[in-house]
């Protein structure tokens, strides 16, 4: 009898495990394979049988993506427009959550549908639009035309989730400074914000993920090579030096890399900020 | 944009937070829109008018380019919705969303489970959650230029495989080779959220179940999928959703083609603004898609009013 048990539970064990190594191969497999590509020389990376390392292991393909200024030069705008998004999604959320967690006014209910409907709408019909808006407001190859366009993705999510967060937070903390006759910005900047820091660093890094991460924008907003970003470099990589597939390689990797840092050493951070801004008070 | 998906938001969560306070509560109300005029302002720039804006493009002929446009009433809509290319890229817009969406939900539960299963290690199952979410970290513009590599025709797939396939550039394969990349994308999202879902069910319903002589395929259908089933039902519609708006991964690998056979609503949509330059027709056509999307966002805040 409990030998019985004992091997169904070993098997069923070793099924498990099988089920996860199967598993992993698909999911990190080609993941795997473009880290490999990104140390090979070109001529290597289709050779048969293939190899995961192979003889001219060498760091050449980033060397060369990050001694290029052109393809720095993607990166600087990359950073720069995911940060000015940043600071401004968080500028403009923190005082809407403000209103929206702590104030009751008219049209509160509407405002919320709104917000909600908002991230339903298709990018390709804002696209449209926003062109013509961007061309006659002159906005047209700037940075503050991405910035501003790429508000529309990242306000919404801010906005809920923001609110979320300070839903958590006691109002007397904020209503005492109140009452000792301070006002509401004041309450806002000097408690709720202070204490507010994980749910706003969760919310910062998310926006600055959509941002980095975002390509229809960017593709039709901009047009000159010095204004493009990181998403619209890697493809600009593979027509230009036709299929340099190292170089294209190490560049994703490079472009990957903020978003692999900021999830993995603040995925604490990031998941309780995000499940305390789910509880409902 | 993988990772717009992390959380699925709670339209409840901006409406319960203040209490009702009769005293100073009008001096308050008018504080809260100072607080809420940038917001106000950027959703009336950024959302308000583009939307009456291309509403009215879809009337007009010449837009954008031109400065002498003419009303041409339902001309575009005529125009579009007799073109057999929109019906091709509608089809193929449905198949590629209803079935991405479809194995998201069986990939991302069957790995689920397994990572919940109580006979594997904590270290073990660290490991292999951080393997599985992987493709989340991802960009589309490298998702796409990934697999094109690992698909290439000399590529390690069709190696490892023994065939001589041109996955992307062969019309029989073509739509199911950009369905699987973005599968492949796509699951951890589904993964991560029903992994929460299942640590969340209490113990004791298991417990109940297994007592009152339950298998466990039994336990599967009876405890764990009704208990998951509100995340799941908003899982779809928002993968529905986001989705059906791909651009980027098809754009990137197979730009639509070969010939129409990967043309999604969205490349199609974008080819006759920047490739055909009639900003006229693209504008039809994203109000078009644009209605198709509030059908399926009703659906979700219904469904998500429902849940609360």
């Amino acid at each position: 009898m409990t030998m019985t048990t004992q091997r169904r539970t070993r098997l069923a064990k070793s099924g498990v495990l099988a089920g996860l190594l199967l598993g992993a191969v698909f999911a990190a497999g080609p993941v795997l394979w473009m880290l490999s590509s990104s140390f090979k020389s070109n001529t290597e990376i289709f050779e048969l049988p293939p190899r995961l390392i192979t003889g001219s292991f060498s760091f050449d393909a980033y060397t060369a993506i990050l001694t290029n200024s052109e393809t720095l030069r993607f990166f600087f705008n990359s950073y720069l427009v995911a940060g000015a998004v940043t600071i401004l999604t968080l500028l403009v959320a923190i005082h809407a959550a403000y209103a929206f967690s702590r104030f009751e006014f008219r049209g509160k209910r509407v405002l919320n549908v709104v917000i909600i409907s908002v991230q339903a709408v298709p990018p390709i019909t804002l696209l449209i639009p926003y062109f013509g808006l961007v061309v006659a407001l002159g906005l047209y190859n700037t940075y503050p035309g991405l910035i501003f366009t790429y508000m529309v993705f990242t306000l919404p999510y801010a906005i809920i989730m923001m609110t979320g967060y300070m839903n958590t937070l006691p109002r007397e903390l904020d209503e005492a400074v109140r009452v000792d006759g301070a006002g509401s910005l004041t309450a806002l900047w000097r408690v709720l914000v202070p204490i507010s820091v994980p749910g706003i660093v969760s919310v910062g890094i998310y926006t600055f993920m959509i941002a980095w991460n975002e390509y229809l924008f960017a593709l039709t907003l901009t047009r000159t090579t010095e204004m493009r970003t990181v998403p619209i470099g890697i493809q600009l990589l593979m027509g230009q030096h036709s299929y340099e597939w190292n170089q294209i390689m190490a560049m994703s990797i490079l472009g990957s890399i903020p978003v692999l840092i900021l999830f993995l050493v603040l995925q604490r951070f990031f998941i309780s900020g995000l499940t305390a801004g789910s509880v409902k008070s | 944009m993988s990772l717009r998906t992390l959380t699925p938001p709670d339209p409840e969560t901006l409406v319960t937070g203040a209490l009702p306070r009769k005293r100073r509560r009008l001096r308050r109300a008018g504080e809260s829109y100072g607080f809420l005029a940038p917001t106000l302002i950027l959703l009336f720039v950024l959302m308000i008018v583009p939307i009456v804006m291309v509403i009215g493009y879809s009337f007009q002929d010449n837009v954008i380019l031109r400065s002498s446009s003419e009303f041409t009433g339902t001309a575009n809509y005529v125009t579009v919705l007799t073109d057999p290319a929109f019906w091709k890229a509608t089809g193929n817009t449905v198949f590629f969303s209803t079935v991405s969406v479809a194995v998201h939900l069986v990939l991302g539960l069957t790995f689920a489970l397994l990572l919940n299963s109580p006979l594997i290690s904590v270290t073990s199952r660290a490991v292999f959650r951080a393997l599985y979410a992987l493709p989340w970290l991802f960009t589309a513009a490298v998702i796409a230029v990934l697999w094109r590599m690992v698909l290439s025709p000399n590529g390690i797939v069709n190696f490892l495989l023994n065939t001589d396939v041109e996955w992307l550039a062969d019309p029989q394969l073509a739509l199911g080779t950009v369905t699987f990349i973005n599968i492949w994308a796509g699951y951890p999202f589904f993964m991560v959220s029903l992994l929460a879902g299942l640590q969340g069910i209490p113990q004791d319903l298991h417990e109940a179940a297994s007592i009152d002589g339950a298998s466990q395929v039994q336990r599967f259908w009876n405890v764990t999928i009704p208990q998951l089933r509100p995340i799941i039902i908003s899982l779809l519609l928002l993968d529905l959703i986001w989705t059906s708006q791909q651009f980027a991964l098809i754009w990137l690998t197979t730009g639509g083609g070969p010939i129409d056979v990967t043309e999604m609503l969205s490349t199609y949509t974008y080819k006759l603004a920047f490739a055909n330059y009639d900003f006229s027709l693209a504008a039809t056509a994203a109000v078009l898609i644009l209605l198709m999307s509030l059908v399926l966002a009703v659906l979700y805040v219904r469904h998500q009013k429902a849940r609360d």
